[in-house]
């Protein structure tokens, strides 16, 4: 029963702990959440947006280098003959004042024939007469009227790319080249720069670099192209894809074509550098949450805990109301099934006494004398005695029975004490206990209930000759004067009350009697009562001494008494 | 005080009581010492016996079969104004016997009673009426 009243609670602690629990996170991981992944694709689509953006302006930039210097070389053409840029002379001051115009940008000029042969040639390298009917970019431009070659190393062994224009046809036909610096293009591209692992490079059709990637960038890193990417901010032309790298981690790749499509600009930046901020972010809202989550649960398991531990005091003070409820209820019925009893005991021994009687009128008015008459009398007188001694017990219980009247009146501690004692006259004979009175005849009355003061002296009186029952022994009572209270010693020659349990004695519900016995609740009872009138109720107890209790009840101030006191202070 | 048959003028006593062991006795008693008692066991016969005959004094128990002593009480007390009722009872308690005295009884015992004080009782009220 205890054991299941006690998981019972622990089973309310738990419910309230996980309702609490569940009605204040579950609205805050669901407002959570959904703040939390709006704000992820806001920030995605920036950052890819952003990306888009600086990876497009940069082509347009390349792209326009691209054109201008394309522009450039098909002025040259237009604007001289082939006979003017076939002249060393003039081919070499032509590159000097390009160089002075718009620096180091074209490295050399050259002028091609019909055959792959180079007739002219102004620059730092001695490539005069070189042939380049085999190589690679002269082969691609021939069938076009402009042509920008990828990036190669060529004859003089260094990464370059070549802008060649076409002229005439047949066997007239001429080509003029001019070679632009790798370095200066590179920059276009080393420019862009980004966090941490952010840099852009360039690709041909056959995924060759262009550029040269960045130094920090490790050659064998390998990007397999994964999912693209569709976002709202990407510029027209623009992809954005993640790729997975050999290093395991993820990488953003944004790509947009150059060169007419012959090329690719390629942003790369993994991922984790790219949403690094947001991730920050995200963490420091996860540790606040978890903080914050952890908070509730703890103050969620704390208030359950209180409340159910309040709701546990509460349970128990009404259990132990109830119990008490119940023993005076229990009181209140043996006293009126007591007061039945006397009632119909006093109607035979009424009888019992008037035959007696009759008997004794017989006899004074009509016996002859008799040699035994002398002790048919006493017989008879005896008869009509212990009748009256019948009718002095009923008519005690019947009195202690009608007064369960809590009203206070002015009790005589010394004639309550007496009628405990006669009630208690019974059950002390059996147990061989005698009682000694030491009772102050002139103390003055105390203000109290006169059934409760009577239920508690009878308590402690039946308690002291239960405890003596074994052995006999002598109950002492005493009533005094001291000072401001009235003082009611019940003394016993008992067994006394071993140390440990003497300061429990007056808990409700504390018993050493065997179970059904005692409810436990005598002695609080007696507590309570005498607590309530503002008095004490104390106990001594040595082992194979006995035991004393000593109750005190303060008198009320006699009005008498502090007019007196008054009067002489006024003196 | 002292009684002798002679002086004294033969009181007639009622006495209402639903104990047929102590009436007897008690009828028995009274009439050995020149008391003329007449019992009856429950309000309807005591009114009945009042009707016919007229007596100085009646004793009446409180607690009876249908009448109980207080309405006896009142319809005595309409019927015979003059006699006087002592109510006997199995206990008494104060709010009952100041109820009794109110309704006009004049006397309160409770039982079991000391039978020398009933009697000294029952000539008290009733030999004031027997010489009236």
């Amino acid at each position: 029963m205890k054991k299941g009243k006690i998981s019972s609670y622990d089973r309310l602690t738990r419910n309230i702990a996980l309702t609490v629990i569940t009605v204040s996170l579950a609205p805050l991981i669901l407002v959570g959440g959904v703040i939390f992944d709006q704000f992820r694709s806001i920030y995605e689509e920036k950052v890819y947006s952003h990306l888009s953006e600086v990876v497009d302006k940069h082509a347009t930039n390349i792209d326009a280098f691209l054109r201008d210097k394309l522009y450039e070389i098909q002025y040259l053409n237009t604007a001289y003959s082939y006979e003017q840029l076939t002249s060393a002379e003039f081919l070499d001051e032509t590159l000097r004042g390009m160089q002075q115009q718009f620096g180091r940008i074209f490295v050399d000029f050259g002028v091609i024939d019909a055959h792959g042969r180079q007739v002219a040639y102004a620059g730092p390298f001695k490539l005069l007469g070189a042939d380049y009917s085999n190589a690679d970019w002269y082969r691609k431009s021939r069938d076009r009227n402009a042509y920008v070659s990828d990036v190669f190393e060529g004859l003089r062994q260094s990464p370059h790319f070549i802008i060649t224009i076409n002229n005439g046809k047949g066997e007239r036909a001429w080509t003029l080249r001019a070679t632009v610096d790798f370095l200066a293009f590179s920059h276009l591209v080393e420019n862009i720069r980004i966090g941490k692992t952010g840099f852009a490079y360039i690709l041909n059709d056959q995924g060759v670099f262009q550029t040269k990637p960045h130094e920090d960038q490790a050659e064998k890193l390998v990007l397999t192209p994964g999912k693209r990417i569709e976002t709202a901010g990407a510029e027209g032309g623009v992809t954005i894809r993640h790729s997975e790298g050999s290093d395991g981690e993820i990488y953003i790749t944004v790509s947009s074509p150059l060169n007419g499509g012959n090329w690719e600009l390629v942003y790369q930046q993994s991922l984790g550098d790219a949403f690094s901020d947001m991730i920050r972010a995200e963490y420091v809202v996860l540790i606040i949450f978890a903080l914050g989550g952890l908070g509730i649960v703890a103050m969620a398991v704390l208030v359950s805990r209180k409340l159910v531990g309040r709701c546990r005091a509460m349970d128990k003070e009404s259990e132990l109301m109830n119990r008490q409820m119940v023993e005076t209820g229990k009181l209140a019925a043996i006293g009126e099934l007591a007061a039945g009893i006397a009632h119909e005991i006093n109607n035979p021994v009424a009888i019992m006494i008037e035959e007696a009687g009759w008997v004794g009128d017989l006899l004074k008015d009509e016996a002859p004398p008799m040699p035994s008459r002398g002790e048919i009398d006493r017989a008879l007188n005896q008869v009509v005695t212990q009748g009256r001694r019948c009718k002095d017990i009923t008519h005690k219980l019947l009195s202690f029975a009608r007064q369960t009247d809590p009203r206070v009146t002015e009790v005589s501690l010394p004639a309550l004490i007496r009628e405990v004692v006669e009630l208690s006259m019974q059950p002390a004979k059996y147990g061989h206990v005698d009682f000694s009175l030491n009772l102050d005849q002139d103390m003055p009355p105390v203000a109290a209930s006169m059934s409760e003061l009577q239920q508690v002296f009878l308590n402690l009186v039946n308690n002291s000759i239960q405890a003596m029952e074994a052995d006999g022994g002598v109950l002492t009572l005493g009533c005094s004067r001291q000072g401001n209270d009235a003082v009611v010693t019940v003394q016993d020659t008992g067994p006394g009350i071993p140390a440990a349990n003497l300061g429990r004695i007056f808990d409700p519900f504390f018993t050493t009697k065997p179970v059904g016995k005692g409810s436990g609740l005598g002695l609080s009872i007696c507590f309570g009562i005498i607590h309530q009138m503002g008095g004490d109720i104390e106990v001594e107890s040595a082992v194979g001494v006995g035991t004393k209790f000593t109750v005190r009840l303060p008198f009320p101030p006699p009005a008498d008494q502090q007019e007196r006191q008054q009067e002489m202070y006024h003196d | 005080m002292t009684w002798t048959d002679t002086e004294r003028p033969a009181v007639r006593l009622l006495i209402v009581d639903d104990e047929a062991g102590f009436t007897d006795v008690l009828c028995k008693r009274m009439a050995r010492r020149g008391v003329n008692a007449t019992s009856v066991s429950c309000g309807e016969d005591a009114v009945q016996v009042l009707r016919r005959a007229e007596f100085d004094v009646a004793i009446v128990d409180l607690k009876l079969q249908g009448m109980d002593g207080v309405e006896i009480l009142k319809v005595f007390k309409l019927m015979a104004p003059e006699m006087p009722v002592i109510m006997l009872t199995g206990h008494g308690s104060d709010e009952a016997r100041e109820a009794c005295m109110k309704l006009g009884a004049e006397g309160y015992l409770s039982k079991p009673v000391d039978f020398e004080l009933l009697f000294v009782k029952t000539l008290h009220w009733g030999a004031g009426r027997a010489t009236a």
